[in-house]
This record gives structure tokens, C-alpha cells and sequence, in this order.
């Protein structure tokens, strides 16, 4: 079980482990225009198959939307 | 040709506009086509996990290969959210540096913090970041803001969504005389004659969402802001003619009259 907090939200994965990019495809978002914070630090996009996550890690998944 | 320069690109455009506020994507895209516009703002936001994946995207609908994207920091009040944030923006645009900051003080008002303002402006500046700063109409903080290194400056003209018009144009004046970056007006714009009033004052740009998303027909008004903002600017170029307060002087040749 992966245990993570997504967007504020904890959520659970029955995968042991999973890439960000793996974390990314099952929410439907694969190559979508989005960005990606772990536990305060900017996961860079080219890095989203090599980093894995790990029960316990924060992430924020942002996009753009309308604002003055 | 009469282009506004900041951080080393050159717009024809001097507005730039919000993207909130509007009915749905399409409308927004049709005012932002109407204002004439090369420079929006977007915010950035957590993506709503659960959302059809499918849903468009804003940025589907003014692509960055067509618009400067500014990404902004709205709703952060404190200078660790802001840059946060920022550095979000910039991952999100492919390493895009250019931003809008605004670090907010008050939620009522949404008038700027500006000891939080000028932290991040000094550890955004550090890390590469271009930066357009939403400040208080303060002469001597504006100058520190510029100081730091920001790419622009950019006082309010009244309250964020306010629509009040231009409030303290002699505070706006004394920033303008100042600066070396240029000066834009962010916030308070209420109609078009506000715009134009701005750019007649010697700002170099006007940053507007409010005043058109929430116009009675938001495309009308998008089209009128484009051309207040020329109208202002070319008043400004040629230069107004003195105010004589008590004299009138005519038009019409004083002598020739018949019966005379």
C-alpha cells in the first residue's frame, strides 16, 4: 500500500510504489500540461518516470486556470 | 514603432488582461481576442483530482505560442506561498520565467503586503524569475521593488475587482517620474475612460480582468479597453495642451466679425 497526500487529500494506492509519471497515467493526466511539488520540491517533468513515491510523501498536482 | 519593452520583449499591445471571471472558456477567449492583448494572466491552482481528464484545458484555449502567459500569484499571502507558487508556474511553462507576483495582506480589501511583496521579489529576482510586482501606489516602495530587479512595476489604481477608476493620480505620477522599468497600472480599472486616464498619466501598460469579464457584454468592452489604452497612450505622446483655469480663450478668429 502506498499511503500519499494528494491536493491536501490523503489517498491510497494498492501498488507498493509508484513513479510520478505512473501516479500521473492512472489519474488520467498523462501528457497533460500539469506540475508537480513532492514534500516542497519541484519534481521537473523530465523526472517524472525516474521518481518514485513513497508512503507518507505531500504532493501538489497544479494547473493554469482563469486569474486576474 | 511605439512598443511596450519588458524584460527584453517587445509587445504592440499596452494591455494586459485577466482571465477570470468569465462565463466559460469561449467567452474568454472572445474578450481576450476583442482586448487585442498579447500578455494574460493565468492563476495556478491544485487540479481537481476526479475531474474528467478530458475537460479543457485554459491553456488549450490561449495556447503560449500565441499569448505571453504571466502566471500570477493571487490568493497567497505570504512571501514562501508566493514563490512557491511561482516556481510551480515555471515548471508548468516549461521554464517560462516571466510572472506576475501579488502578495496579498488582507483578504477584505486585497490590498498588498508589501514587506512580504519585496521578500519574494528579492528571492524570485535571485533565482532567475522576471518580475512583475503588483504593489501599493508608494513612490518609495515602488523604487525599492525596482531596485531588487523587478521587470515591472505594477500599483494599483484602486482595489482589486473594485472598478473605482484611478484613485491617487498624483502618487501614480511620482512613481512614473521614478522609474526606469516600466509602470503598470494592476487593479481598480472601471470602464474605459479609467484606462485611458492611466495611460494619459505616463503608465506604460494596464493590467485589467474585473472591467471587462464582468462588462454588461464583456467582448464590447474588451474591444473598448484596446482602444482606450491606444487613445491614453498617443494623448500622452502628443501632450496635453496647458489647463488654463480661468481664462477661456477662443477658437474662432476675434476680428472679421460682420458689423464690426
Amino acid at each position: 500500500m502506498l499511503d500519499i497526500t494528494l491536493n491536501g487529500s490523503r489517498r491510497s494506492f494498492t501498488e507498493t510504489s509508484l513513479t510520478v509519471a505512473a501516479l500521473l497515467a492512472s489519474l488520467g493526466y498523462a501528457g497533460k500540461r500539469v506540475a508537480v511539488e513532492r514534500n516542497g520540491e519541484i519534481v521537473p517533468r523530465s523526472q517524472h518516470e525516474s521518481t518514485w513515491l513513497n508512503s507518507g510523501d505531500t504532493l501538489e498536482i497544479v494547473v493554469a486556470v482563469g486569474g486576474g | 514603432m511605439d512598443q511596450l519593452h519588458i524584460a527584453g520583449r517587445a509587445y504592440g499591445s499596452r494591455l494586459i488582461v485577466g482571465t477570470g471571471k468569465y462565463k466559460d472558456f469561449d467567452e474568454t477567449r472572445r474578450a481576450i481576442e476583442a482586448s487585442g492583448a498579447e500578455m494574460v494572466t493565468v492563476a495556478i491552482r491544485r487540479m481537481n483530482i476526479g475531474q474528467d481528464p478530458g475537460q479543457p484545458n485554459l491553456l488549450e484555449v490561449l495556447p503560449p505560442s500565441r499569448y505571453t502567459i504571466l502566471p500570477n500569484t493571487a490568493g497567497c499571502y505570504t512571501a514562501e506561498d508566493a514563490v512557491r507558487t511561482l516556481r510551480l508556474a515555471r515548471e508548468l511553462l516549461d521554464g517560462h520565467a516571466l510572472v506576475k507576483l501579488e502578495v496579498l495582506g488582507d483578504p477584505s480589501t486585497l490590498f498588498p503586503n508589501m514587506p512580504e511583496t519585496l521578500k519574494a521579489a528579492e528571492v524570485l529576482v535571485k533565482e532567475g524569475f522576471q518580475v512583475m510586482v503588483y504593489c501599493a501606489d508608494d513612490p518609495i516602495q515602488a523604487k525599492m521593488l525596482e531596485d531588487i530587479g523587478c521587470a515591472a512595476i505594477m500599483p494599483l489604481a484602486s482595489l482589486i475587482g473594485s472598478g473605482m477608476g484611478i484613485l491617487n493620480p498624483w502618487n501614480l505620477r511620482l512613481i512614473i517620474d521614478n522609474a526606469q522599468v516600466p509602470v503598470i497600472v494592476d487593479a481598480g480599472v472601471g470602464t474605459a475612460s479609467d484606462a485611458a486616464i492611466a495611460m494619459e498619466l505616463g503608465c506604460d501598460g494596464v493590467l485589467m480582468n474585473t472591467a471587462i469579464a464582468h462588462a454588461g457584454d464583456p467582448v464590447l468592452m474588451a474591444s473598448a479597453m484596446q482602444k482606450a489604452v491606444q487613445a491614453g497612450r498617443e494623448a500622452y505622446r502628443a501632450g496635453r495642451m496647458p489647463r488654463k483655469l480661468y481664462s477661456a480663450d477662443p477658437s474662432s478668429p476675434t476680428t472679421g466679425l460682420i458689423g464690426s
